[in-house]
C-alpha cells in the first residue's frame, strides 16, 4: 500500500518535473550548444538521469556506444586528433570512471582535445565509500588539464562552457567534470549564468616579435639548420606555413613520431622521423646542426636519445605554445612561446638572406638516400614492414591509420608516408597497447569517408578486441589489420638486445584464433600467410563495405631497425644499415 | 638551495591539492608550505620553501605552477629583497625553579609565554626561520616537549632597492 502510494507520487512528480529543466537536460542542452556532433558514451547508475534526458531530447549529436569505457575514451582521441574538435566522453561513477584513467592519461600526455563527463555518487553521500564511488578528481588531478565537481546546478552551462574552452585551446588537454547524481536529477529554477573568466588561464597566442627576429638572425648566420616538426604543428593547422618556410630556405625537415604528416613525408625534404627508431639521416642531421628549430615538439626521451649528445653543436630554438615545455629537457638558446601557426606566419613574412647551405643540404640528403629505412624479405612468411608499404600502396597514402603501441607501430612509423597532417593516430607519449582499434572507431567516426586502417599488434588487439562489436553495431568499414607475430614484438626484441635472449612472457604462442574471432563479431575476417596472397586479400577487405579484420602472420623474429639503444646517442644508431646490426 | 616561492591562486576547491600534487609529481621536496587569505576575497597566497639546487629545475618548478589554472601569479622570491616570518609554538618543560631563567631567554628574542602549566610553558615566537631555530637551540636543554613551526610567510619589500648577494641564508 505504502509502496503503491510512494509510486504515484513519484509519477505525480515527474509529470511535474516534465515541464522544468533538470539538470541533466541542462548538460544535454549545453553540449548541443558547443557543436558536438559525436558523444562516446557508456550508461550506468550515476549517469541514468543524464541517459534518460539524452532518450527524451531532440539532441542533434550521435551518441556512440562502446563495450569498455577504454574504448570509449580511446574513440574519442582517435576523433579528437583526426578532427582537431574536441572528443566528448560520457561514463559512470566508480569504475566506469576508472576505466577511463588509461585514456585520459594517454590524451594528456598527447596533447588531445577530450571533454570526459563522469557521473557521481549524490553529493550527500561522496566521501563515505558509497556503491560505485571513486574519487575522480582525487584521481584525475594530476592526469587531466583541469577538472570540476559540479557542486550547484546552475554552475553546469558555464562549467561546461569553460570546460570545452580550456581543452581546446591553448596546448590542448583533457578535462573532466564530475557531475554527482543528485545534480543531474535537480530541478533547475533559478536562471544560470554562461559567462566565464579565467584570470589564470590565458594561453600565449602571438609570439613576441623579439624572439622571432632572434631566430630569424640565427637563420641568416646559420650553414646547418635543420627542421624538427611536432604534434603542435598538427594542433595550429600550421602545416602549410612550415611547408613554405621549409622550401623558401631549403632546410631539411624531420618529424617526430606524432608529427608524423605535419610536412609530408612524400617532399624531397623530408627526412622522415628521428628518435630512437627514426631514421639514420633525420637523426645524423640534427646530431650535426647549428639551428635547430623545434616547432611544437616535446623533446621527448624516445626523440632525444641520451641528452648530452642530442644536438650538441646546435642553437635551439623552440617554438611552443606551452612555455613548460621549453627548456625542460633541452637547453633552449631561442625561446618562442606563442602558436606554431601564428610563429611561421611572422617567421615567412620575414626576409633574411642565408648562409648558403647547400652543402649541407647535400649531406644530409646522401645520408637519406644511402641509410633509408631498410628490411629483408622473407622467403616465406609475410615482412612486416613489406605489409605496411603494401597497405601503403593499396590505400594510395591517403588511408587514416592508427595503431598500438610496438614494432608495429614503428614499422607504420617508417614505411607508411604521410602527405597530410591528422592522418597518423598512435598513442605516443604513454604508449598504450590496445589504443589501435577503438582509435579507428573515432577516426572513421569523425570522416566517414576515408578509409581508416587500424594496424594493431596481436597483444595489443587482445587489450581492447571487443571494441570489434562497436565497429560492428554501426557498421563501420574500419579495416584491422593484425601484425601476428605470436609475441609483444617490441618486448621481445628488448630482450634479445639487452636481455641476452631470455623471453620472459613475452611469447605469445597460444593466442586465439583470430579467425574464428572476426567471424564472431560479424566482421569479415581474413588470415595470410604467404606475401603472394596480400595484396588480394587487403582488396577484398579494403573492397567490403563493413568492418573487416586481417590476421597477417608476419616474420616472427624480425626487429626494428634502425635502433638508438637505450642510453646512446643519436648517432650511435644500429642497424643503420642491413648487415650492421 | 633552499628557495622561497609564493603563488597567488584562485581559491577554488583543490586548489592546494593541485599544487603540492604538482610539486611532489615533478619530484621537488616542500620544506614548507603555508596558505592563507589575501587582501582580496576568494584569492589565497600560497608561500613554499623548497630545496632546489639547479636554475633549470626551479624555472621549470615556476613554469608549471604558473600553468595551473587556478594559478594567477608566481613569483621565485628567493633573490628579492623581502621580508619573511614564520610562528613557533614551543611547549618546554618547566618547573617553578626554572621559569623565570626561561623567561629570561625569551625576552631578548621579543617572544611571548603563552601558557603556564605545572610543569611546563608555552612559548610563541614570530620572526625570520634563522631566530626561531636560535631560540629553539636554547630551549632545548630545558626539553622540549612540543614543537609546532607554521612555515614561512613572505612578502618583497616595497623598495627592491639592492639584490641580496648572500643567497645561502634566508636573510630578512
Amino acid at each position: 500500500m505504502k509502496t503503491e502510494l510512494a509510486i504515484k507520487e513519484a509519477q505525480l512528480n515527474s509529470r511535474v518535473e516534465e515541464d522544468f529543466m533538470t539538470g541533466a537536460d541542462v548538460l544535454i542542452e549545453a553540449l548541443d550548444n558547443q557543436n558536438v556532433d559525436t558523444v562516446f558514451g557508456y550508461p550506468g547508475g550515476a549517469v541514468l538521469p543524464i541517459y534518460d534526458a539524452l532518450h527524451k531530447s531532440n539532441a542533434s549529436f550521435n551518441h556512440i556506444l562502446c563495450r569498455h569505457e577504454q574504448g570509449l575514451i580511446h574513440a574519442a582521441e582517435g576523433y579528437a586528433r583526426t578532427t582537431g574538435k574536441p572528443g566528448v566522453v560520457i561514463a559512470t561513477s566508480g569504475p566506469g570512471a576508472t576505466n577511463l584513467i588509461t585514456g585520459i592519461t594517454d590524451a594528456m600526455m598527447d596533447s588531445l582535445p577530450i571533454v570526459v563527463f563522469t557521473g557521481q555518487v549524490s553529493t550527500a553521500v561522496i566521501g563515505t565509500d558509497a556503491f560505485q564511488e571513486a574519487d575522480l578528481i582525487g584521481l584525475t588531478t594530476p592526469i587531466t588539464k583541469y577538472n570540476y565537481q559540479v557542486t550547484d546546478v546552475k554552475d553546469l552551462p558555464r562549467i561546461v562552457r569553460e570546460a570545452f574552452h580550456i581543452a581546446t585551446t591553448g596546448r590542448p588537454g583533457p578535462v573532466v567534470i564530475d557531475v554527482p547524481k543528485n545534480i543531474s536529477q535537480e530541478i533547475v529554477t533559478e536562471a544560470f549564468e554562461t559567462d566565464f573568466h579565467l584570470p589564470g588561464y590565458q594561453p600565449t597566442i602571438n609570439p613576441n616579435p623579439l624572439q622571432i627576429k632572434r631566430l630569424m638572425d640565427a637563420m641568416r648566420t646559420a650553414k646547418k639548420p635543420v627542421i624538427l616538426s611536432g604534434a603542435g604543428v598538427q594542433f595550429a593547422k600550421a602545416s602549410e606555413d612550415l611547408l613554405e618556410f621549409a622550401e623558401k630556405y631549403r632546410i631539411p625537415v624531420t618529424t617526430t613520431l606524432l608529427g608524423l604528416g605535419t610536412f609530408p613525408g612524400t617532399h624531397e625534404q623530408s627526412l622522415g622521423m628521428a628518435g630512437m627508431h627514426g631514421s639514420y639521416a633525420a637523426n645524423m642531421a640534427i646530431y650535426e646542426a647549428d639551428l635547430l628549430i623545434n616547432i611544437g615538439a616535446r623533446f621527448d626521451d624516445r626523440l632525444t636519445g641520451a641528452i648530452q649528445h642530442f644536438a650538441p653543436n646546435a642553437k635551439v630554438a623552440h617554438i611552443d605554445i606551452d612555455p613548460a615545455e621549453i627548456g625542460k629537457n633541452i637547453e633552449t638558446h631561442i625561446p618562442v612561446v606563442g602558436d606554431a601557426k601564428e610563429a611561421l606566419k611572422r617567421m615567412n613574412k620575414t626576409e633574411v638572406d642565408c648562409e648558403d647551405h647547400s652543402e649541407w643540404y647535400e649531406k644530409v640528403m646522401k645520408n637519406k638516400n644511402d641509410a633509408p629505412f631498410w628490411y629483408e624479405r622473407s622467403d616465406d612468411l609475410i615482412s612486416p614492414q613489406w605489409l605496411i608499404e603494401q597497405i601503403y600502396e593499396e590505400t594510395e597514402g591517403r588511408a587514416i591509420v592508427t595503431t598500438d603501441v610496438g614494432q608495429h607501430q614503428m614499422w607504420a612509423a617508417q614505411f607508411y608516408k604521410f602527405d597530410a597532417a591528422n592522418r597518423f593516430v598512435t598513442s605516443g607519449g604513454l604508449g598504450t597497447m590496445g589504443f589501435g582499434l577503438p582509435a579507428a572507431i573515432g577516426a572513421q567516426l569523425g570522416s566517414r569517408d576515408d578509409t581508416v586502417v587500424a594496424i594493431v599488434g596481436d597483444g595489443g588487439f587482445q587489450m581492447t578486441m571487443q571494441e570489434m562489436q562497436t565497429l560492428k553495431h554501426y557498421n563501420l568499414p574500419v579495416k584491422v589489420v593484425i601484425v601476428n607475430n605470436e609475441a609483444l614484438g617490441m618486448v621481445r626484441q628488448w630482450q634479445e638486445k639487452f636481455y641476452e635472449e631470455r623471453y620472459s612472457e613475452s611469447l605469445l604462442d597460444n593466442n586465439p584464433d583470430f579467425v574464428k574471432l572476426g567471424e564472431a563479431f560479424g566482421a569479415e575476417t581474413f588470415q595470410v600467410t604467404e606475401e603472394s596472397k596480400v595484396r588480394e586479400t587487403l582488396r577484398k577487405a579494403f573492397e567490403h563495405d563493413g568492418p573487416a579484420l586481417i590476421d597477417a602472420r608476419i616474420v616472427k623474429l624480425d626487429l626494428v631497425f634502425p635502433m638508438v639503444a637505450p642510453g646512446k646517442g643519436n648517432h650511435e644508431m644500429i642497424g643503420v644499415k642491413p648487415c650492421e646490426e | 638551495m633552499r628557495r622561497i616561492i609564493t603563488a597567488t591562486v584562485q581559491n577554488s576547491s583543490g586548489v592546494l591539492n593541485r599544487v603540492t600534487g604538482l610539486l611532489s609529481r615533478r619530484g621537488f621536496n616542500i620544506e614548507s608550505i603555508t596558505v592563507g587569505g589575501t587582501e582580496q576575497e576568494g584569492i589565497s597566497k600560497i608561500t613554499f620553501v623548497v630545496d632546489v639546487e639547479e636554475e633549470r629545475k626551479v624555472e621549470q618548478l615556476t613554469k608549471q605552477l604558473h600553468k595551473q589554472i587556478d594559478v594567477l601569479k608566481v613569483n621565485d622570491i628567493t633573490h628579492h629583497n623581502k621580508v619573511a616570518r614564520e610562528l613557533c609554538l614551543i611547549k618546554v618543560v618547566a618547573t617553578p625553579q626554572s621559569r623565570s631563567e626561561i623567561s629570561g631567554i625569551v625576552e631578548p628574542f621579543r617572544a611571548r609565554i603563552l601558557d603556564i602549566s605545572k610543569n611546563s610553558l608555552i612559548v610563541e615566537v614570530t620572526g625570520k626561520p634563522d631566530k626561531v631555530e636560535a631560540l629553539i637551540d636554547l630551549l632545548t636543554p630545558y626539553g622540549i616537549k612540543e614543537l609546532s613551526r607554521t612555515g614561512i610567510t613572505a612578502f618583497t619589500r616595497g623598495t627592491q632597492s639592492k639584490q641580496i648577494s648572500d643567497y645561502q641564508t634566508l636573510i630578512v
